[in-house]
């Protein structure tokens, strides 16, 4: 068991529970996450994909690094291939919702007013208006920020960070909460590499090795459709997985042999 | 920043633990890693803010702070790291899991007993 979720008391922390404390005063050990209701949440919204075999990546950067970009530019190569939704957080505005779905596909808005980052509860409310049942992979779009979302899961498979060629290539050493988290990184932007020469993609991904992230890089744009296929992969890879667990829940043991569907016994 | 939302969702478990003991908070204790996302400065001034009209409106918060260590997946050593530099003080290689530093732990709730012994006599 790890030693930093609360699951388990260790030699580390013991004492607590022997410690002295003032006259007329109880102490209760807790020993758990100060975010346990959101982490309770998330599990739920993540039984909740897993039972419809729905595929839920959690998109993150900065402002303007290009994820609602890389969803329009997704939905039009794959809309015909795969069922995909989408929910969007921003503190205003429903123009990113709107924007999606001159695509082609669902999206709802998710309007957080003063709250910098999703969580759970307001992934779980905004699932009220997104039907699952028709739907292979959800694209939750973050609100951009590279700070405060990757403290709060939202019941998401993956993690997916973009960090596009106009910003700079040591993000990841900055923001090491969220860049740590990343399942794959996005470096967007790439059709103006170009004109951003101390940009230097090696040193961004050493940056993220630094980190301990073994996650792949792929540089691509969205906008000029340069690279894209590296990631139409990942996320097919992704939901072939999402979907071989489902399997493997209905079907304990992982027996591949026929159950007798259809034959007469 | 989300310092103030993690406040609220702290005060909603002590809250609860202090109705179950129909006490009166006194002091909370936290642990809290630099890799949690999770400052502690402004936890502590979101703390000040969200605790009024809580049962823990006087309860002080006390925070012990969490190190960064790793564990190396290569040659199996512990060691101390820092936040956006995860590599193994042994052999320098940067497969490591963490061994601590994104704690966001409440370790307990400390109660005044004072309001029991009223709910008690009354």
């Amino acid at each position: 068991m790890c030693k930093t979720c609360g699951c388990e008391v260790t030699p580390g922390n013991a004492h607590l529970a022997y410690r002295p404390v003032p006259q007329h005063t109880t102490a209760v050990d807790v020993l758990g996450r100060l975010l346990a209701a959101n982490d309770h949440a998330a599990e739920h919204n993540r039984a909740h994909f897993d039972d419809h075999g729905v595929l839920a990546l959690n998109l993150m950067s900065a402002p303007g690094s290009g994820k609602t970009e890389l969803i329009e530019a997704t939905a039009d190569a794959l809309g015909r291939e795969l069922r995909l939704g989408v929910l969007v957080g921003d503190l205003a505005t429903d123009n990113d919702a709107q924007r999606i779905r001159t695509h082609g596909i669902p999206a709802v808005q998710i309007t957080t007013g003063e709250a910098c980052h999703l969580d759970a509860h307001m992934i779980h409310d905004a699932l009220h208006q997104m039907a699952l049942d028709g739907l292979d992979v959800l694209f939750i779009e973050n609100v951009g920020n590279l700070v405060c979302p990757a403290s709060f899961d939202l019941g998401q498979h993956r993690n997916v960070a973009l960090l596009s060629f106009t910003e700079g290539d040591d993000k990841p050493a900055k923001y090491p909460v969220l860049f740590r988290s990343a399942d794959l990184v996005l470096l967007t932007k790439s059709d103006l590499a170009r004109h951003m020469e101390d940009f230097d993609a090696a040193r961004a991904e050493g940056c993220l090795r630094a980190l301990a992230n073994a996650a792949p890089l792929h540089a691509l744009s969205a906008r000029r459709g340069i690279n894209l296929h590296p990631w139409f992969d990942w996320v097919r890879g992704e939901l072939a997985a999402v979907r071989a667990r489902r399997r493997a829940a209905f079907h304990p043991g992982a027996h591949h042999h026929d159950h007798g569907e259809g034959l007469a016994r | 920043m989300h310092e103030l939302s993690v406040c609220q969702a702290l005060l909603g478990q002590v809250e609860a633990i202090a109705r179950e003991h129909a006490a009166r908070v006194e002091r909370i204790r936290l642990r809290i890693g630099p890799l949690s996302g999770v400052d502690r400065g402004l936890l502590e001034r979101a703390f000040t803010l969200a605790r009024a009209g809580t049962v823990a409106e006087t309860a002080e918060l006390s925070i012990t702070e969490a190190e960064v260590r790793v564990r190396c997946r290569d040659c199996g050593a512990e060691s101390a790291a820092s936040v956006n530099r995860l590599l193994c003080g042994g052999c320098g290689g940067w497969r490591t899991e963490l061994a601590g530093g994104d704690e966001l732990l409440l370790l307990s709730v400390e109660l005044s007993e004072d309001e029991r012994v009223a709910t008690d006599a009354a």
